[in-house]
């Protein structure tokens, strides 16, 4: 930084400000900046690179005819996003409908997991014997290896031979027959049970780390004055754990909007209608036909959507807590 | 001080070392490695099981190896992940050197110019194109262009029956698609079905929707090559297909998670089904779950009264080589010796194939009866799958719609022609919103 503001005082023909009194620079300067660079690497190798690609192939007539040879497909500009926001076509009424299918698992998911995670979490604050077994017994589904997690799942949802309809309908003594899980419209429940089993678990180690930061004596001067247990979660764990729950609640939801792993390996290649969440819907939209420019155009719009809804919320919850 | 900058500056040289090797780790796997030249070969599966056809293929690679000093590395893909594992491989260009493909993805996958095409050197190469059935071969690509995939193996469907279940119910293999449902229905009672069918795979689903429509006398596709999927005789013959399910209710339910042919295989093999449509390599799958090959007879796939006797696709294997491969000579000497008599002749066997060279005699079964029923089949009942480059997306829309209206069948609903044919007209235009 320095140098260059040198070089601008003496102009483009005078070259390196040579001679200019200057700052030594202290041993060892460079280190932070060394110690940053890897992680810039991976950020831009990991996040960044990849995005932008990801935008420029959404401008690309991506079809088979040319994932041999990138450079050859031809741009085709706005003509992915008109065909997938197109919502009397077919692949633009797909999409509509996939995301309203999100919307409703997204809203389940994140209230049912929260609700769970906080109940566990209030129920588990007080010591008491063997309160460290629960602690443990209810981080097991955060802590078991996603696919192994959610392949257990598959077989516990199948029709004939699965552990749920046996334990429903063998040993409960349902009526009726049996029903599919994993195909037709029973598949919206089934994906949203697996993914509440998966992230309840987050919300519960999330708040019960919260709960720990709240003082005791509130609670202890809020009884003084006759406050049951409902009235004390109201008026004192809430608000107190408010910070937590902000960003809690928006890494859920982006989580649970962008799921991919649990359609994916709950229904791998059935893809039921009432389960095609949006992730999953670009995959197959953009494998269906090979039309890779027109899932980038897909994803790009997802990006978008969530950018939006996230910078909304943030504002709106800041805004409230200013007024507050 | 000096201390901690050194060691700051190790772990960062450490991270840049990981770093390269990350991209250098994952260049491409079919390269020479100075002396013996290696190849990488990725296998459909053809056998009972991904480890069966290694353990068939493996003797003949090491034959190969013991010939022309070039070692094969071999991977069985299934079928569920062949059509994705390709796609990445011509996307990112980390491909194999040779590798089997379903022979109606030919002309699809020859759109993707990442195949090498066999000009007339690569045929002599292999032996000469002559050496291969017509009909085999006129799957190897788009008509009048130089194929990119030449015949491995033959196959054809067929209507097998279970003699026992067909004799106890006085009942005659039958002739026409009106007897076959009749017969359906009647074999149907308690936990035995009359058919078994494989109604979660798209890949089944789209060659039936296919046979049926061609039936009729419709074509998915018009002589300019667009999609022409809603048509009434395509409707019909889905709806006629479906029925089996939805009206004979001859089709357990839950054959609608069935994603591949092998688990029907197993129903009709166990006695749980009366029937199944399969290719003739289900013999080998037939014969590993104990029935005899005398307990079942085989038949063309019948056509309703009226219809066109087609009885099934061409079907088949094809071999293709990549063509950013750095062993082009390797990789034909290796595609000669697969389609040499000799090999053909010992892999025909036992994955139960049609021969695809000219002048051999079906070794797939000892049973000449049923070998001259797919002979016949195959040379006499089949069409082939429409040769243009949407081949593969007609397969996947429609066999993946197929998979949702067995789905709705399966779990209590109806499927009418009129949904059918909305569902077809949006598969419809999924394929021209990619043209």
């Amino acid at each position: 930084m320095t140098a260059t503001t040198a070089a601008k005082k003496s102009g483009p023909s005078a070259g390196p400000a040579r001679g200019k009194p200057r700052k030594p620079r202290r041993a060892g300067w460079w280190l932070p900046y060394a110690l940053l660079a890897p992680a810039v690497v991976f950020e831009l190798v990991i996040h960044v690179i990849p995005m932008v690609t990801g935008i420029w192939i959404s401008f690309l007539k991506l079809t088979k005819m040319f994932i041999s040879n990138w450079g050859n497909a031809p741009f085709v500009g706005f003509k992915n996003y008109s065909i997938a926001l197109d919502f009397n076509s077919a692949v633009g009424s797909g999409l509509l409908k996939s995301f309203l299918i999100t919307i409703a698992f997204t809203i389940v998911v994140v209230g049912v997991s929260w609700s769970l995670g906080m109940a566990a979490a209030v129920a588990l604050q007080k010591t008491f014997r063997g309160r460290a077994i629960f602690r443990t017994l209810f981080l097991i589904p955060y802590a078991l290896p996603m696919y192994a997690g959610v392949i257990a799942w598959k077989f516990m949802l199948q029709k004939d031979t699965g552990a749920l309809n046996h334990l429903l309908y063998d040993n409960l003594g349902m009526p009726g027959d049996k029903p599919f899980w994993l195909i037709g419209d029973n598949a919206f429940a089934a994906v949203v049970m697996v993914a509440i089993w998966r992230l309840w678990p987050f919300a519960f180690l999330m708040l019960m780390a919260g709960l720990q930061s709240i003082p005791t004596d509130v609670y202890e001067a809020s009884a003084v004055d006759g406050a049951k247990p409902l009235r004390q979660w109201w008026a004192i764990t809430l608000p107190m754990l408010r910070p937590v729950n902000l960003v809690l609640v928006l890494v859920m939801f982006l989580w649970t909007f962008n799921d991919f792993n649990t359609p994916f390996v709950l229904f791998g290649n059935a893809q039921p209608p009432a389960g095609d969440l949006i992730s999953f819907h670009i995959y197959n939209a953009s494998f269906l036909t090979w039309n890779f420019g027109s899932g980038a155009a897909m994803s790009v719009l997802l990006l978008l959507f969530l950018l939006v809804v996230s910078g909304l919320y943030l504002i709106f919850m800041n805004r409230r807590k200013d007024r507050a | 001080m000096k201390i901690r900058t050194f060691a700051a500056a190790a772990a960062i040289a450490a991270l840049a070392i990981t770093a390269t090797g990350c991209s250098g780790g994952t260049s491409n796997s079919g390269s020479s490695d100075g002396g013996g030249k290696t190849l990488t070969y990725w296998a459909s599966n053809q056998g009972t099981s991904l480890d069966n056809d290694k353990a068939v293929l493996t003797p003949e690679l090491k034959k190969f190896e013991d010939q022309t000093g070039i070692k094969v590395n071999l991977e069985v893909i299934g079928w569920n992940d062949l059509q994705t594992r390709i796609q990445t491989a011509v996307t990112s260009g980390q491909a194999p050197d040779v590798l089997n493909i379903g022979n109606t993805w030919a002309a699809s996958l020859q759109s993707t110019g990442a195949f090498m095409p066999f000009d007339s050197a690569a045929f002599d190469a292999i032996g000469g194109k002559d050496k291969f059935v017509k009909t085999a071969m006129d799957t190897g690509g788009m008509p009048g262009q130089d194929p990119t995939s030449v015949p491995l193996y033959g196959l054809a469907y067929g209507l097998y029956y279970n003699k026992a279940m067909f004799a106890d119910a006085g009942l005659t293999p039958p002739t026409t698609w009106e007897e076959m449902a009749a017969d359906a229905t009647k074999l149907t009672s308690g936990d035995k079905y009359g058919f078994s069918l494989a109604a979660g795979s798209y890949t089944e689903n789209s060659h039936f929707a296919f046979i049926n429509a061609a039936q009729n006398g419709a074509d998915f596709f018009d002589s300019a090559g667009k999609p022409t999927f809603a048509s009434d005789g395509v409707v019909d013959g889905i709806s006629r297909y479906l029925d089996l399910m939805q009206t004979n209710k001859a089709v357990n339910p839950s054959n609608a998670q069935y994603d591949n042919g092998t688990q029907a295989i197993n129903d009709f093999a166990t006695g749980k089904a009366a029937m199944i449509l399969s290719q003739n390599n289900a013999d080998s799958s037939i014969a590993s779950q104990g029935m005899k090959n005398d307990a079942y007879g085989v038949v063309a796939f019948p056509a309703p009264k009226g219809g066109k006797q087609i009885a099934t696709m061409v079907a088949g294997i094809n071999m293709s080589i990549f063509k950013n491969t750095k062993n082009k000579d390797a990789a034909l000497q290796f595609v000669k010796f697969m389609t040499s008599e000799a090999t053909q002749g010992t892999l025909d066997k036992s994955f139960a194939a049609l021969p695809v060279l000219n002048g051999v005699t079906p070794s797939f079964t000892d049973n000449a009866a049923e070998a001259k029923t797919f002979s016949d089949i195959y040379s006499n009942k089949s069409k082939p799958l429409p040769l243009v480059a949407a081949e593969d997306q007609f397969e996947s829309t429609v066999g993946k719609a197929m998979n949702q209206m067995f789905a709705t069948i399966a779990s209590g609903g109806t499927v009418s022609k009129a949904d059918i044919k909305a569902a077809l007209t949006t598969a419809q235009q999924a394929v021209e919103a990619a043209g």
